[in-house]
Parts: structure tokens; C-alpha cells; sequence
């Protein structure tokens, strides 16, 4: 017991997730205990102080007892950290004993612009649809868009396990326990539970409590980053849930919601968290893989679209009807980063490769339509539609592993199957030097 | 005395003081945390309680916390040193401050106050001046940088005495001046000025009369911006606004470019402060960074400090216009300024407007942009602040309010399509939907005669005839299908392809289409609508596809080659001969 705590015992109000009562001397942001529950502060109106309750307030009483802890939500960070699974507070959920650490508030302040480094270390995945197309580099942040029927949490341990990286954060929200066990398995298997450090909300937890999961997980890495130069990369699934619980809250402090009912601060609020991904000056770095599932594909929804504005990309993945395989969307997926690795750590045709095969590619979609409406297909339009078939699969697929000079050079081979030079509009340099006659 | 205040309300970064003297609309004042001073500023009063929005994160802060009331409003320093420099959205140098993080309460200098500058007097003692004419110069980098009378100084002053040329820190007083009151008054080599209020000292703001080059073909060529001209880039994420800004950034013709980057990625900005230092500017063969100031608030950064971003970035920019410089402006992104503005508005629990943005919305957007423009100097002499801002409209719908309210204020329009940049037609710019009022004026009209060539105008009408045609061509070709078309649909189908392929389209990664001077814009444009003036016969649609597929190719490898040079001319006889 710290000698500044306040213990009061009458609430003026209760909502579904917030009391509000009369107290004095409260700091902003500051945690409390509302009967036995988590709770932190969120307004302060003269003497009546708003907090959250992370995990709902189902059954608390008017006189519930709520003592003030003096200080924001903290995680003890130290290298002890490495190799645990917690939940959304900090505390152990793998039976093991708590960590001995300093104490870091989370959601602390954000790194000086200038100190950050211009990111250019590639992160190969092994996944034409990533690699070829929409390149990963390491202090870059990018959400999967992907429909919650699609397999982004396969595809991103699959990602986070093939990439060259010392820690491996991941930060679970509204996880099913299926899920979680599946991770949890996947980093057994590849013996990298040594490198994993989870923080665990599932769907059985309550949904407030999420808020806690990103600034929990970017406290941990920022320790690693920041203070081990490590290579750290941060996995947030799902996006969504977490939007969800924010507009629980600002809800029931009747804020006047946005667009879809989200708070007007949302793309603050999801900027907060992935502006933490950063290339420091030391080798340490922190890159920020999330999830954000959508409704039916749409990505004009509040959620994804702010998304989109704050991430550097987005990687769509969906069903390509064709092959029968998972894809990773060309048109609509880009990573802006990419610039900076391609043609410079990797081989000097990559660029123009990639734009010649999704100009195609969409040449097909074109081709599509036309059949579709019943009109005869050119002799270039069938040829686009064979080059579809082959891109998607050899490609696009989520299921490739392959090396990008493999990927390139898979990409030459299905333009000389299909096409004449002229017709890839590719520099006639590039196009002398690695044509496959 | 300073008002001082109390604590008594907190909702995120909207702190509500308890005032014990008058306050007034946007005072700066600071709130003591623990002996961490924050900065804040006034948004509304209320009776004897004052709503402030707070520069910082309010973690940890008190009712009954200290608040003191600077008596004035939020200012920036202006000086020589301002370019090349890096700030936050309240003119903090961030290259001066130690750590990694940011830290609350963490004001650093904007200008270096040990630095000696090679001063020149311009005015002589006895000769009259009013706010804002040219005491004496410093050479910042290449630039003139003209040390001003004060914006401030109301009335004429008579020149008491002025410092020889020599080496001289800002703070040194380099002219006496007399006051119509016979009062003295000390001229150093820097001044302050509030950031929301517009500096005039000039004699008149006419209409535009000359284009600001970009290098951008879908700019320059299409929708020219005039200089001391508005206009701005609405697009869904992933259209290429930022790669289209920097671009501008990179090749503008302009003296001083203020970059500010607001609620947008920080890695955005790094990009800009590790490239500018290596990158020449192409009108001078300068570093870019020399003429470039960097404005700071990134999306992670307090969102108070989000709307001051964009003030300070256009004060900067009038000050450098009062020198007779021209200045360009790149504000990245307007929208998040607005979001802030809806933040507070929301917390304040004012009524909501459209979206829940504030109902004034309209009128500040119209108000900043207002603020650009070019001036006639109380010497004669000219300068301009051209304004190109970014808009983010919310699930790419430009029927919302930020876009609609820009639409009334600027008058270049850069519409990102979506579509375009599905099929990586870049930059996205739309051919149809995109205008540039300049277009219209006879003045603009009379310049590009004069320094492009004559009927300049004309032939970027024609130009847009013809993808106007070619889309109408595609539409019915979609309907009616290949062969349900006369033949001619597909010549115009494909005339539009080529303006698109060879015209529109730019890489911005390719060192040399990038930049395309206004003299090769010329020769292209001519040589497309050439093309495309000739009457073509194919057998059939497939053979018009080929051939208009082919040229294409051609002429892109011309855009891809050094203009004039060995690789160019073989191209143009491949094109010839294509067309002969």
C-alpha cells in the first residue's frame, strides 16, 4: 500500500463502462480500484472524476469502495519479459512467476521525428504477394485488411516466424481461445518461444480491457528497441476489436460519435499506437504488423479508412475464385516503403517488374469484365486471362516461398510465355538483359 | 500583473481553468505540472472559467494544478536561420533537443542566437520607413535575407542610425529608429509575430499572372497553379498524395519551400530530412534543404499542436514573401487539422456541424488559404505564397465537409482517383475531374503565349477534348462490345490512351522523367497532339490496339531518355517513321 492512496466509497454514477465520483486531488490518466476492478481515469469535472472500468461494471455498487493508485498503467519491463504470455494488465497467464523489472508507464511520449532513421533493412517473408509487390522493411508499420473469414492470422505467424528479427511481440485483442492456442503452438513448433513475448485479450476477457493489449505490447518493445537495439516486431490482431472497444467508451461518456459511431479522435487515437513502429539510430527497431478485419471488403468504413491514412500500406488478402487460393490482393494492397529497398537491396529490374505484372494483371481484370458481359475476347484478352491464372498462382498466392530473385525471375518467364516486349512496357535496358526468349 | 489560474477541469487535452483576472481568445498560457511547464492556449471563455487546449499529453495533471497567463497569443520568432530547419508545430527546433523521446514541457530555440551573419545595410539614416521595408540583408545560404522593420510598428519612423556591414548575431540591435513621437526604438535582426493573424505590410494583392513550374506534367501542362496561387490534392490513402507532394517539394520553382507535415506519418518527414541534404535543387543547383523548412506534427504528436502546425508553417512563408521571395507552401494533411478542430469542438460539446465537424469549418479553411497569394511590396518589388494543401477525405467520398469547404477556397483542384491508381496510373491525378481556374484568366493565358509558346492554351483544351472523346469511345465500346463499334471509337479510344500513357502518366521514381522542365512538356504535348491530329485506317481493332500499344512504348522510352539526347532522337525517328 503506497502512503498517497484515497479510499471513497460513493458513486455518483454508473454506466455500462464507466462510474463517476466525487474525489479530490486526482491526477488525469491515473489508475484506480472500483471494487476490486482495474480502472482508470478519463475526465475530471471540478470534483467528479469519470474512470473507465477495464472489465465492465457488472456489479458494482454505489458504495463500492474505489482507492486511487497515483500513477497511470505501468509494465515492469526487463529481459525476464522474453519467452511470457500475459494478459492485457502484465500479469503472467503461462503460470509463471512475475517479471522484476523497471517500471514503465505505457503509452508514453513519442519518439523525436528527427531521431528517427530513414528505415531500409527489407524484410523478406518469403510471399510473392508481400516481397514482390508490396515490400516489408523493418520500422514500417502495415495492417492486413482482410475479411474475418480470411487466414491473416495463419499468414501473419507465418510472416513474424520467417522474419529476421530478435523479439516477436504479439499483442492479441479479442482473440479466439482457438486462435491463441494456434499462435501458441506456431512458436512452439519453430522453437521461437524464446523470442515471443504475448500479451492476451480473448474474447472471454471483457472488451475494455484491450485498450491496454498495443501500449502494453509497445512498451515491451520499445524497451527491447530502444534500450537493447534490438530488431523488434510488433504483431496487433485485430484492429478492429480494439476500434470497438474505444467507441464503447467514448460512448458512454456521451461523446458525440463520427462517422460508424467511432469517436472523432479515432485517428488519433490509432495513430498513438502505430507511430510507435520506428527506425532508431542504433540498429533497434520496431515494425508494426496488425490486422484489421472488414466488414464484407469494405474499406471506407471509419476503421480501415483511418487505418489506411496512419499505416505505411495495407495488404488485402481475399479469395481469388480462379485458382481456389488466398491472395494477396495487387490493386489494392502497396506498401510505401517499398521504394526503399527495392532496386537498391534488391535486383535492379524489381520495380518496373512489378508494375508490368500488376498492369497486366489488371489488363485481365478488363478481360474478365468483358466476358462477363458476353462480349468476344481479343486475342490479347485471352492471353491476359492465361497470364492471371499463371500470376495468381505461381504469385499472388499466400502460399509461395520463394526468394525475390525467384519471384523476379518467375515474373520474366510468365511475360515471355505470354506476351511480346513492347506489350510489358518495361524499359528496353531491362528488357535486353533478362528477357527468357 | 499575469491572470493566473486553477485546474478544475480535465477531458483528455481540454483543461478548463478557473481565471482570477481577464483572459483573452487564443492567450497562451501555462499550466504547471509538478514544475513542468505546459503550454496551452484559450479557445473559449466562460464566465470565470477559460477552456484551454493544452500543446501536450495532460497525463498526471491535478485539479488545482497552477495555470499563469502569458498575455499574448501564440507566436513564432522570425529571423535569419528559419530555413533549413526542423521544427514542431510551435516552432521548437526538434534538431536541438537530446533525447530520443519527446519531452513534455521541452521548449528549445528556434533560431541560433551565437551564429554571426554578414550583414549589409540597405536603408540610410534619415530615411523613412514604415513595418515591413528592408533595413540591411544577411545572406542566409544563397537566399537575400532582408531584416525588416517590425510588422508591428504602427506609423512612419524616421532611420536614426544603422550598423555598418559587418559580421553581427540576431540579437544585436542593427538600426535605431524614430518614431513619429520622437520615442527610440532598437531594430534587432528578429521579431515576433502571432501566428493566426496575417502579415500584410505590402501595398496590394493583385490576381496572379505567372505559373509556378512543378516539373509535373499533369500539373504544369494541364492544370497549371499560378504563383501566389491555391489549390489542393483530395485522394483515398494509397493514390499517391504524399509521392505527388514531395515531388512538388523537390522540383517547384520557388525561392523558399515551407513543408508542413501535419498528423501525417513520421517517417514521411524523415524521408524529406534524409533525402532533401542529398538532392539538388534543379532551378538553382542547390541542396534543397537549403531552401527548406520543415514544419513537424506528426500524427503521433499532441493534436492542439496539429492546427498551430499549419499557422506557423504560413507565417513563415508571408515572412519570406515580404522579402520579395516567392514561397510554396505544402501543407500534408489539411484534413487532420480539421479532425483536430472536431476533437476539440467535440470535447467542448459544442454543437456538431456536418460529420460532426465544428459549423465554422468553412470559414477557417476559406481564412488560411486567403492567406496565400502574391503582393506588390511597399517598394515595388513582388512576392508570393502559392499554397498546395492535401486533403484525406474519409473513405475516399469527396462529398464531405473538409473537401467541399476546400473546394470553395482554392482554385487548382487535383483530384486522386482510386481507380487510376488501381491500374497504376500515376500520378492519379483524374484528367477530367482535376481544373485549374488560372486556366481561364487572360493574364495566365497571355503568359504561357508568351513563355511556352502562343496558343499554349488551345492546345491543352485540345488535349483534354481528346480524353474526354476516348472516354466516351471506352464507355460505348463497354456496351456495345469490340466489334459493335465503328472503327473510329477505337482511334479515339486509343488518342486518349496515348495523351494518358505518354502525357499524364510520370514516374516519379525515374531519374529522369521526374522532372519534366516546361520546355520539354512543350515538345511532347506537340508531338502527342500531332499524332493524334492525323487520320488513321485500321483493317481491324486488333491492329489499331497494336499500333497505338507500340507507340506508346516509343514514346515512353522518350520519356525515359535524356531530352534531345542520342537515345531521344532515335525514338523520335522510330516515332516518325511509325506515323509516316
Amino acid at each position: 500500500m503506497k502512503a498517497y492512496q484515497r479510499v471513497y466509497t460513493q458513486l455518483e454514477g454508473i454506466t455500462k463502462a464507466t462510474v463517476s465520483l466525487r474525489a479530490k486531488g486526482v491526477s488525469n490518466d491515473e489508475l484506480a480500484v472500483v471494487a476490486g476492478k482495474l480502472a482508470q481515469v478519463v475526465r475530471i469535472k471540478g470534483d467528479v472524476v469519470t474512470l473507465q472500468i477495464f472489465s465492465g461494471t457488472e456489479g458494482i455498487p454505489t458504495n463500492a469502495e474505489v482507492t486511487f493508485l497515483g500513477e497511470p498503467p505501468v509494465l515492469k519491463v526487463s529481459d525476464q519479459l522474453a519467452g511470457r504470455f500475459f494478459d492485457a494488465y502484465g500479469h503472467p497467464l503461462d503460470g509463471g512467476p512475475e517479471i522484476e523489472g523497471e517500471e514503465r508507464q505505457i503509452g508514453g511520449p513519442s519518439v523525436n521525428p528527427y531521431k528517427r532513421r530513414q528505415p531500409s533493412q527489407l524484410i523478406p517473408t518469403g510471399i510473392a504477394g508481400i516481397d514482390l509487390n508490396n515490400t516489408l522493411v523493418s520500422g514500417q508499420k502495415i495492417p492486413f485488411f482482410a475479411d474475418p473469414d480470411q487466414p491473416y492470422n495463419q499468414v501473419m505467424a507465418d510472416v513474424a516466424l520467417r522474419a529476421d528479427v530478435d523479439k516477436i511481440i504479439l499483442g492479441g485483442m479479442g482473440l479466439s481461445n482457438d486462435d491463441y492456442l494456434f499462435f501458441k503452438n506456431s512458436f512452439e513448433a519453430a522453437g521461437a518461444l524464446d523470442k515471443i513475448i504475448c500479451f492476451i485479450n480473448t474474447t472471454e476477457n471483457p472488451p475494455v480491457e484491450r485498450l491496454l493489449v498495443p501500449d502494453m505490447a509497445l512498451t515491451a518493445a520499445e524497451y527491447f528497441a530502444v534500450d537493447k537495439n534490438e530488431k523488434v516486431l510488433v504483431l496487433l490482431t485485430d484492429m478492429t476489436l480494439y476500434a470497438d472497444a474505444l467507441s464503447i467508451v467514448s460512448n458512454r461518456m456521451d461523446q458525440i460519435p463520427s462517422k460508424d459511431s467511432m469517436p472523432g479522435s479515432l485517428y488519433s487515437d490509432l495513430a498513438k499506437i502505430y507511430e510507435k513502429a520506428v527506425q532508431l539510430p542504433t540498429e533497434g527497431s520496431i515494425t508494426i504488423i496488425a490486422v484489421t478485419t472488414l466488414n464484407d471488403g469494405d474499406i471506407t468504413h471509419a476503421i480501415p479508412d483511418n487505418t489506411g491514412y496512419i499505416t505505411e500500406g495495407q495488404l488485402f488478402l481475399r479469395a481469388d475464385t480462379d485458382t481456389g487460393k488466398v491472395i494477396i490482393d495487387p490493386f489494392r494492397s502497396l506498401s510505401r516503403l517499398k521504394q526503399l529497398v527495392q532496386n537498391k537491396k534488391t535486383r535492379e529490374d524489381h520495380s518496373q517488374v512489378m508494375n508490368a505484372s500488376v498492369r497486366l494483371y489488371a489488363d485481365a481484370q478488363n478481360a474478365k469484365t468483358k466476358l462477363e458481359n458476353g462480349f468476344d475476347l481479343s486475342d490479347y484478352d485471352v492471353r491476359c486471362l492465361d497470364y492471371a491464372k499463371d500470376y495468381a498462382r505461381e504469385l499472388l498466392a499466400i502460399d509461395v516461398n520463394i526468394s525475390i530473385t525467384e519471384m523476379l525471375d518467375t515474373a520474366w518467364k510468365l511475360f515471355a510465355k505470354y506476351f511480346t516486349p513492347a506489350e510489358t512496357g518495361i524499359k528496353q535496358a531491362l528488357v535486353d538483359k533478362y528477357w527468357k526468349a | 500583473m499575469k491572470t493566473t489560474g486553477i485546474v478544475t477541469g480535465i477531458v483528455s487535452n481540454l483543461v478548463t481553468v478557473l481565471v482570477d483576472g481577464p483572459v483573452a481568445e487564443n492567450e497562451i498560457c501555462f499550466i504547471d505540472l509538478g514544475g513542468v511547464k505546459m503550454m496551452a492556449e484559450v479557445i473559449k471563455v466562460n464566465g470565470k472559467y477559460a477552456s484551454v487546449q493544452v500543446f501536450e499529453s495532460t497525463r498526471g495533471l491535478r485539479g488545482g494544478d497552477k495555470v499563469e497567463f502569458e498575455g499574448r497569443m501564440l507566436q513564432v520568432t522570425l529571423g535569419p536561420g528559419l530555413l533549413s530547419s526542423v521544427y514542431d508545430g510551435l516552432q521548437n527546433d526538434l534538431t536541438t533537443m537530446e533525447s530520443v523521446f519527446l519531452k513534455r514541457g521541452e521548449y528549445t530555440d528556434p533560431l541560433d542566437h551565437e551564429k554571426l551573419w554578414d550583414f549589409t545595410p540597405i536603408a540610410q539614416p534619415g530615411d523613412k520607413v514604415i513595418a515591413a521595408d528592408w533595413l540591411g540583408e544577411v545572406k542566409e545560404g544563397w537566399l537575400p535575407h532582408k531584416i525588416m522593420v517590425p510588422f508591428t510598428f504602427q506609423g512612419a519612423y524616421t532611420v536614426k542610425s544603422i550598423v555598418p556591414a559587418g559580421q553581427y548575431n540576431i540579437d544585436t540591435v542593427v538600426a535605431v529608429l524614430t518614431g513619429a513621437d520622437g520615442e527610440d526604438v532598437n531594430v534587432t535582426m528578429t521579431q515576433k509575430w502571432p501566428v493566426k493573424v496575417a502579415i500584410k505590410g505590402y501595398k496590394e494583392k493583385p490576381r496572379p499572372n505567372r505559373i509556378m513550374e512543378t516539373g509535373v506534367r499533369v500539373i504544369d501542362t494541364l492544370n497549371p497553379i499560378a504563383e501566389g496561387g491555391t489549390g489542393f490534392i483530395p485522394g483515398p490513402f494509397g493514390c499517391g498524395k504524399t509521392v505527388l507532394q514531395h515531388a512538388i517539394a523537390k522540383q517547384g520553382d520557388a525561392d523558399v519551400i515551407v513543408m508542413a507535415a501535419c498528423g501525417e506519418r513520421a517517417n514521411e518527414v524523415v524521408e524529406i530530412f534524409t533525402e532533401f541534404p542529398e538532392l539538388i535543387d534543379p532551378h538553382t543547383g542547390r541542396h534543397l534543404m537549403e531552401r527548406t523548412t520543415i514544419i513537424c506534427n506528426t500524427s503521433n504528436m499532441p493534436v492542439a499542436a496539429r492546427e498551430a502546425s499549419v499557422y506557423t508553417a504560413m507565417t513563415l512563408c508571408e515572412y519570406y514573401r515580404a522579402m520579395g521571395l516567392k514561397c510554396l507552401l505544402l501543407a500534408d494533411s489539411t484534413s487532420r487539422w480539421a479532425q483536430a478542430l472536431r476533437e476539440m469542438s467535440n470535447r467542448m460539446e459544442e454543437l456538431p456541424g456536418a460529420d460532426a465537424f465544428p459549423v465554422d469549418l468553412s470559414a477557417i479553411i476559406s481564412n488560411f488559404y486567403a492567406r496565400a497569394g502574391m503582393v506588390v511590396l511597399n517598394n515595388g518589388q513582388t512576392g508570393a505564397v502559392t499554397f498546395i494543401g492535401t486533403v484525406s477525405p474519409a473513405g475516399g467520398n469527396l462529398k464531405e465537409p473538409v473537401t467541399e469547404s476546400t473546394k470553395k477556397a482554392a482554385r487548382c483542384f487535383y483530384a486522386l482517383e482510386q481507380n487510376r491508381a488501381d491500374q497504376k496510373r500515376y500520378p492519379a491525378v483524374s484528367p477530367l475531374d482535376s481544373y485549374s481556374k488560372y486556366l481561364e484568366y487572360p493574364e495566365i493565358e497571355a503568359y504561357l503565349d508568351e513563355t511556352v509558346e502562343p496558343g499554349w492554351v488551345g492546345k491543352v483544351k485540345t488535349a483534354k477534348n481528346i480524353i474526354r472523346r476516348g472516354k466516351e469511345a471506352s464507355e460505348q465500346i463497354n456496351i456495345l462490345g469490340d466489334d459493335g463499334v465503328p472503327m473510329s471509337y477505337h482511334v479515339n479510344f486509343w488518342k486518349s490512351e496515348l495523351v494518358d500513357f505518354v502525357i499524364l502518366q510520370q514516374d516519379a521514381f525515374d531519374a529522369i522523367d521526374a522532372l519534366c522542365p516546361i520546355e520539354r512538356q512543350r515538345y511532347m504535348l506537340d508531338l502527342v497532339l500531332g499524332i493524334c491530329d492525323k487520320e488513321y485506317e485500321f483493317e481491324d481493332f486488333e491492329k489499331c490496339r497494336t499500333f497505338f500499344k507500340d507507340l506508346i512504348n516509343v514514346l515512353r522510352q522518350m520519356n525515359y531518355s535524356e531530352f534531345q539526347g542520342e537515345a531521344f532522337q532515335g525514338y523520335q525517328d522510330t516515332v516518325n517513321q511509325m506515323i509516316a
